[in-house]
């Protein structure tokens, strides 16, 4: 049995989307920014699917910019930000510890440039609070940027609320929603957001295309200068093709929204209940504040590359934070911003399943997980200590 | 494939896997804040290594690497497994990636701290030069190579 569940790091493209884009590769495949109707139908399709985007998440159409994916957005949103703020002397951003790469080497940049940056605890449960955020605006903050949905443990942030406090306090609110964004009800009025990012391939989706929705009245500056595509935001020649085909599948996904999400979770507490089974094994993260499809485990004692090698040859994709699979020394910043120590970390194993999952190959999972973590055991001297009591469980 | 066909299958079936009770002489080295400890355990008759196992915490190269090292020195001299460098361990897998070959220094080292601990415990001298007493290798190795993988 071959199991997919990494589907927080991309997704299999829907039917709906596949077929959405096909025909303009081949016949609708003119310029939208050419006159003549080969190009006009094209730029007709291109704004169809900003309407799209746009609906999905009660925006304005006008309010939607095209990208090449989920880190384009979040740069775009946090560097125009932070020319926003640098007008009015304001060089202070507000994060969070455990935001995606794309948000936190964009802030180290920045850091360089002088602004000061915040980065917020996540606490034990990978929460943030809008008291702490609140707590955290100064005069000079220009930008308040926190992830709706974490990628690797998959918490949900209180958005809404955060919004609110930077609403109050005059302050620009970005949140990363790539995570969330077709997976859970996103509603940038209703939850106060003045930008948000989100990426097509982590909802089935063509990779490669992303948006960024800038709430009427923001001024953004632009990553990539040359022609006046996106409202002359971003400029190149717009991937048509992917551009719609993320449209369909978010669409799609919105539909579907209250039926996968019940799918999703009840599939996600089957996981939980079978892998909580391993002892001195534990969930990262809060139980029930998360995103229906993913699940985060750390089990002691092992390294999560091996955990993912024998994994694969049970037929299972998954992922994990440990520093090999990393290529980088520390383990997972995630999972370090959680509180986990060092060695905890790198026995990490992120589980991302979606509506095309089934109980069965939950069931598989449930059955092969436990297995591999025992012998993998087996052969740790670490796991030899802790039960030779030489050293002490993190995980009781 | 990250791994050589060579390192998949002393990932997945491991030689010399296990410990050895009254061992005469056992090292380990690494850092389980690093993600990788190796464990050695030698039995020793006339100068000749006449059996030897491992335990490794850690990433596919790390286990393949102590795999190879062990059988590598085998039944061998002593002397021989002295001699043992990093780069056989690696060469004999048929290469490691680039970050990964701290694993088999950790390997060669894992396999000079069980016989320097052999030497101690006999009282038998020897260069402490050519002998490292562990945790030498696993924290520097890939200081700088960056965080590449999107973990999105």
């Amino acid at each position: 049995m071959k199991v997919y569940a990494d589907n927080a790091a991309t997704t299999m493209m829907s039917k709906t989307a596949k077929e959405a884009m096909m025909p303009y590769f081949d016949v609708v495949y003119g310029n939208p920014s050419s006159l003549y109707s080969f190009g006009q139908d094209a730029k007709t399709a291109l704004e169809d699917a900003r309407a799209k985007v746009a609906k999905a998440l009660n925006a304005d159409p006008k309010e939607i910019y095209f990208t090449s994916g989920g880190s384009e957005a979040d740069n775009q949103a946090i560097l125009s930000s932070a020319i926003i703020g640098a007008r009015k002397g304001k060089k202070h951003i507000i994060s969070t510890k455990f935001e995606h790469h794309a948000v936190l080497h964009t802030l180290n940049k920045l850091e360089k440039q002088g602004y000061e940056i915040t980065l917020l605890d996540v606490h034990e449960s990978g929460i943030v609070t809008a008291d702490e955020v609140a707590a955290a605006i100064r005069e000079d903050t220009c930008l308040v940027t926190v992830m709706f949905a974490n990628n690797e443990i998959g918490t949900i942030q209180p958005i809404k609320e955060i919004g609110a406090v930077c609403r109050e306090k005059g302050v620009l609110f970005h949140t990363d929603a790539v995570q969330a964004v077709a997976h859970v009800p996103v509603d940038v009025k209703d939850m106060n957001i003045d930008m948000l990012s989100l990426s097509g391939h982590k909802f089935h989706g063509p990779k490669g295309v992303g948006a960024l929705y800038v709430k009427k009245g923001i001024l953004i500056s632009n990553l990539i200068e040359g022609g006046a595509q996106e409202r002359g935001k971003r400029a190149g020649t717009e991937n048509v093709p992917a551009i719609v085909g993320m449209a369909a599948a978010l669409e799609e996904s919105v539909l579907h929204m209250d039926e996968n999400i019940a799918k999703i979770t009840a599939m996600r507490e089957q996981l939980i209940e079978g892998l909580s089974k391993i002892p001195h094994g534990k969930l990262n993260g809060d139980r029930n504040v998360r995103v229906p499809g993913t699940v985060n485990f750390c089990f002691e004692g092992i390294e999560g590359e091996s955990l993912l090698l024998l994994l694969d040859d049970a037929g299972i994709a998954a992922s994990s934070g440990s520093a090999c699979t990393s290529g980088s020394l520390d383990p997972s910043h995630v999972l370090l911003a959680i509180g986990l120590p060092h060695e905890v970390a790198h026995g990490s194993l992120r589980l991302s399943i979606c509506e095309y999952n089934t109980p069965e190959e939950i069931a598989h999972i449930i059955e092969n997980v436990p297995k591999v973590v025992e012998y993998l055991r087996s052969m740790s001297p670490v796991w030899e200590d802790l039960k030779k009591g030489v050293k002490e469980y993190v995980i009781q | 494939m990250l791994y050589s066909e060579k390192v998949m299958d002393h990932f997945r079936n491991p030689r010399n896997v296990g410990e050895i009770e009254n061992a005469d002489g056992v090292g380990e080295v690494g850092n389980a804040k690093c993600g990788d400890i190796m464990k050695v355990y030698l039995k020793i008759d006339n100068d000749t290594i006449s059996d030897v196992k491992f335990k490794t915490f850690g990433c596919g190269s790390a286990i393949a690497s102590s795999s190879m090292a062990t059988e590598m020195i085998k039944g061998k001299p002593l002397s021989e497994a002295l001699s043992l460098t990093n780069k056989a361990v690696a060469e004999a897998l048929d290469g490691l990636p680039a970050h990964k070959l701290h694993c088999s220094v950790l390997a060669e080292e894992a396999v000079k701290a069980a016989v320097k601990d052999y030497y101690d415990k006999n009282g038998i001298a020897y260069d402490h030069e050519q002998l490292c007493d562990g945790n030498c290798a696993c924290c520097h190795e890939h200081d700088n190579e960056g965080d590449g993988e999107d973990k999105s």
